[in-house]
């Protein structure tokens, strides 16, 4: 039988600057506008006559080069807000003029498992819940580290821990009938050890020759092949770089780098590491971030900007670029200097929903949107 | 062998405040309980936080621009203030008055707007109304920026009637047509902000209420039956004297302080819980020519509240700043780690000043699914069981000072030590167990008693029932 698609996300959070990730290194603009910030050419990877990546991204060219990577260019929507927050909680809800509270992964968590009996079927790395999987009824482990992860996991020793969670599992085993809300408190708390329970097992289980780095990224990245591995039944598997990292307003030089070399090599790993467990043939990983940066650098870094770059990579992946870069000439910039989208991020979510999950999108994403021929 | 006044008293103060330690509890408990009500109700009766010392410990949060460090701010002050009711109505109206950080893109203004609910909070809702519709924060955040004479924008003049003041209907009947919110939203065009934003290109810098009488609609309109010239003060001084906005105000507070309602939107086809105490608070908010404080005299000195207890699921923000008031960390104490503090009420589902939309956070047992239970959870029983913090110090001492006691006993003492707590027979017939399987506890064991008593109160924090407040 055919294994269920999974989708593993990485939120960029902060705002990549995209001119400085996949860069038009044949435009005399790049130059103009980033005198300051402008990668030097014998650095750059080229992988078409004009495009280049970053030089820190050089794990990630051979995913290129197999054809199992997808550059989408220009990615954004209508009306872009410069507010991080707000701009990400467009790419989580899809709604982009109303705020709405919902998650566009929640949705489909709710129609993978509409009576949420896998609770593992969404799975968080980080703290507290990202918009996209939020939806009433649809419970999403959140995890912090999964090492450590678990109930009670401030009492120290191991035979105390275990009898403290087995008093646990039997204060809220027993609801009965002691009015709605005490019984929905318990039979939450139920489901969240078993959770706990099963999602502990995984570390355990798992074994690998490759090495991620220490940093959150590979910690995450690692996590999340070793829920993947564990075949819990997890669908989606989401988690954000560190806090607004790629919010590069100064001293973008050396940070812009250093999280790209920590985004490549990662990734990477979690590839290989899925590969070296014949794993790897059913997962898409898409990277996105809630919007690029200012066309013209500000000395040292560049401000929030409208239009970015998003990616695609797994075995399912039909590599190339995707969407066209937008022009840097100042009369089709969008207005204060930024980048104008021409692919909106929802067709890309089309396509995931359709395509990874065999779904209807337009509920999901709400709208109809033109698919992108990645998957 | 709880004493009800203390048991009173920790209500009162879970409710009206952020909680007390037990040493506290037991203070206040000796004042009086009407007493310690005036004392809430009159914040300048009590000292201020010690803002100096704040300022100085934490320099940056003076003029802080950050969003986080606007949070970390708050917190703070939740924990430390003597002004506990205060402090609790700017979180009431935040969740209330909902304006978020993810649109207004500013830890400034969203830090000017919470402070604006310090400060109105418990006064005239009237005047209340007026700052609201002047903040500029709530004016960018709700679209008025964007009202103009020639092209109207709704967005304010609606969320004013349905969200801020009247609600949609009382008694299955409507309060306010679609031509009175397009009347309210022409009497509002003009009240704007300035700077305008996006900041392109020179940046941010602090708004201010802008009222442009050439951008001002100044047409008769008819709002509710009454026609005129009106401007948004005269909408205000119509909206307060609406029998529905008494309604709206009583059943807030109501679901806020006594006892979990039914959401906000069912509230037109719903009667509410308790008529008799929403028919009282109404009576208060006109006796008193609408004075919020008068209100909250009623409900905190009303049979129906102090029998109320542990009949609310509490919020995040309880949960994390009432286990800290409780345990003594971050007390008095200026040390670093609040930051890592002030984030845990988002780990459990509430981004402080950055509500998920207009409508707020849905609240009750919504706040809880499995992975916030998991934080809740956790971040309490942590606290609990560090048997060195000052207030978990001292209610082991108060344990111990009892002598030796049965499994029984113990298990009761500790939980009244959190709070008074009520377990449920079968949560506390398997704590009664764990303790038994411990073997006996003397007292005057001090190392012992203590590890195996912090560990119950771990068992404690852990209990379906604290999540209840």
């Amino acid at each position: 039988m055919a294994k269920d698609n999974v989708l593993a996300v990485l939120s960029l959070s902060g705002g990549n600057d995209g001119l400085n990730t996949v860069i038009p290194f044949t435009n005399g603009l790049y130059r103009d506008y980033r005198p300051n910030l402008g990668i030097p050419e014998d650095e750059m990877i080229p992988i078409t006559n004009e495009l280049a990546f970053n030089p820190h991204m050089a794990p990630l060219k051979k995913y290129w080069d197999e054809g199992k990577m997808a550059i989408f260019l220009g990615v954004g929507y209508p009306t872009p807000s410069y507010s991080h927050f707000r701009s990400m909680d467009i790419w989580h809800t899809c709604e982009p003029h109303e705020i709405g509270n919902e998650g566009w992964l929640g949705r489909v968590l709710k129609e993978l498992d509409p009576d949420a009996e896998n609770v593992l079927t969404g799975v968080n790395f980080g703290r507290g819940l990202p918009r996209a999987l939020a939806k009433e009824g649809v419970p999403v482990a959140s995890v912090g580290d999964l090492e450590t992860y678990g109930l009670l996991t401030g009492i120290e020793g191991q035979d105390q821990r275990t009898q403290a969670l087995d008093v646990f599992s039997k204060m809220y085993g027993s609801t009965i009938g002691s009015g709605y809300v005490m019984d929905y408190i318990r039979r939450t708390g139920t489901d969240a050890l078993k959770g706990a329970d099963v999602l502990a097992a995984a570390p355990a289980k798992y074994s690998s020759t490759v090495e991620y780095s220490d940093t959150p990224v590979g910690q995450y990245m690692k996590n999340i092949a070793q829920t993947h591995l564990a075949e819990f039944g997890t669908r989606v598997l989401y988690t954000t770089s560190p806090y607004n990292g790629f919010d590069t307003h100064a001293t973008q030089a050396g940070n812009h780098t250093k999280l790209w070399k920590d985004v490549s090599y990662n990734v990477d790993a979690f590839m290989n590491d899925l590969r070296e467990h014949n794993a790897s043939d059913n997962v898409t990983l898409f990277m996105f971030s809630e919007f690029g940066r200012r066309i013209a650098d500000n000395g040292s870094g560049t401000d929030h900007g409208a239009a970015g770059i998003a990616f695609a990579i797994g075995e399912q992946v039909k590599g190339g670029i995707y969407g066209e870069y937008p022009s840097l000439e100042p009369s089709k910039q969008e207005e204060g200097g930024n980048l104008k989208y021409n692919m909106d991020f929802r067709q890309i979510y089309t396509t995931i929903v359709e395509d990874v999950f065999g779904l209807n999108a337009s509920p999901i994403v709400n709208g109809s949107f033109e698919k992108v021929a990645f998957l | 062998m709880t004493d009800q006044n203390v048991a009173l008293m920790a209500h009162l103060m879970r409710r009206a405040g952020f909680g007390a330690s037990r040493s506290e509890l037991e203070e206040l408990a000796a004042q009086g309980y009407d007493n310690v009500v005036e004392a809430l109700l009159n914040p300048a009766s009590q000292p201020n936080l010690d803002e100096d010392l704040m300022m100085r410990y934490f320099p940056s949060f003076y003029q802080a621009a950050a969003i986080e460090v606007n949070i970390q701010n708050w917190v703070y002050r939740m924990i430390n203030t003597p002004r506990q009711l205060q402090e609790k109505m700017a979180l009431f109206w935040h969740m209330i008055f909902c304006a978020g950080h993810s649109k207004i893109d500013s830890g400034w203004e969203m830090g000017r707007m919470i402070a604006m609910f310090r400060e109105h909070g418990m006064g005239n809702f009237r005047d209340l109304l007026m700052s609201l519709s002047t903040s500029p924060a709530m004016m960018y955040y709700l679209d008025n920026t964007e009202s103009h004479k020639v092209a109207v924008n709704e967005n304010y003049g609606r969320e004013l009637l349905e969200l801020f003041s009247m609600g949609v209907g009382k008694d299955e009947a409507f309060n306010y047509s679609e031509d009175d919110v397009k009347a309210c939203a022409r009497a509002f065009t003009g009240w704007s902000v300035a700077p305008p934003y996006p900041p392109f290109p020179y940046g941010r810098s602090p708004w201010e209420f802008r009222y442009d009488p050439a951008d001002h609609d100044a047409s008769d309109k008819t709002f509710l039956g009454r026609k005129g010239n009106w401007n948004g003060e005269d909408i205000i001084n119509m909206i307060v004297e609406q029998p529905a906005t008494a309604r709206f105000i009583a059943r807030h507070l109501y679901n806020f302080f006594v006892a979990d309602e039914v959401p906000v939107p069912s509230w037109r086809q719903t009667p509410p819980k308790d008529p008799e105490l929403i028919g009282r608070l109404e009576q208060a908010y006109y006796d008193s020519g609408y004075e919020i404080s008068a209100m909250l005299r009623v409900l905190l000195t009303s049979d129906n509240f102090k029998n109320a207890r542990f009949t609310k699921v509490k919020n995040p923000t309880e949960v994390v700043v009432g286990t800290l008031r409780m345990v003594g960390e971050h007390r008095g104490e200026l040390k670093p780690g609040l930051f890592e503090i002030s984030q845990y009420p988002r780990y459990m589902g509430m981004d402080l000043m950055n509500p998920p939309t207009v409508e707020g956070w849905h609240t009750g047992h919504e706040w809880i699914d499995s992975g916030t239970l998991v934080e809740r959870i956790n971040f309490a029983a942590d606290y609990l069981g560090k048997t060195d913090l000052p207030g978990v110090k001292d209610m082991v001492e108060r344990l111990r000072a009892q002598g030796d006691l049965t499994p029984e006993q113990f298990v009761d003492a500790c939980a009244d030590m959190v709070g008074c707590l009520n377990l449920s027979d079968e949560t506390r017939s398997q704590l009664v167990a764990h303790a038994q399987k411990s073997g006996a506890l003397g007292s005057a064991h001090q190392g012992e008693f203590a590890s195996r008593t912090g560990e119950m109160f771990q068992m404690i924090a852990a209990t379906a029932e604290y999540q209840l407040g």
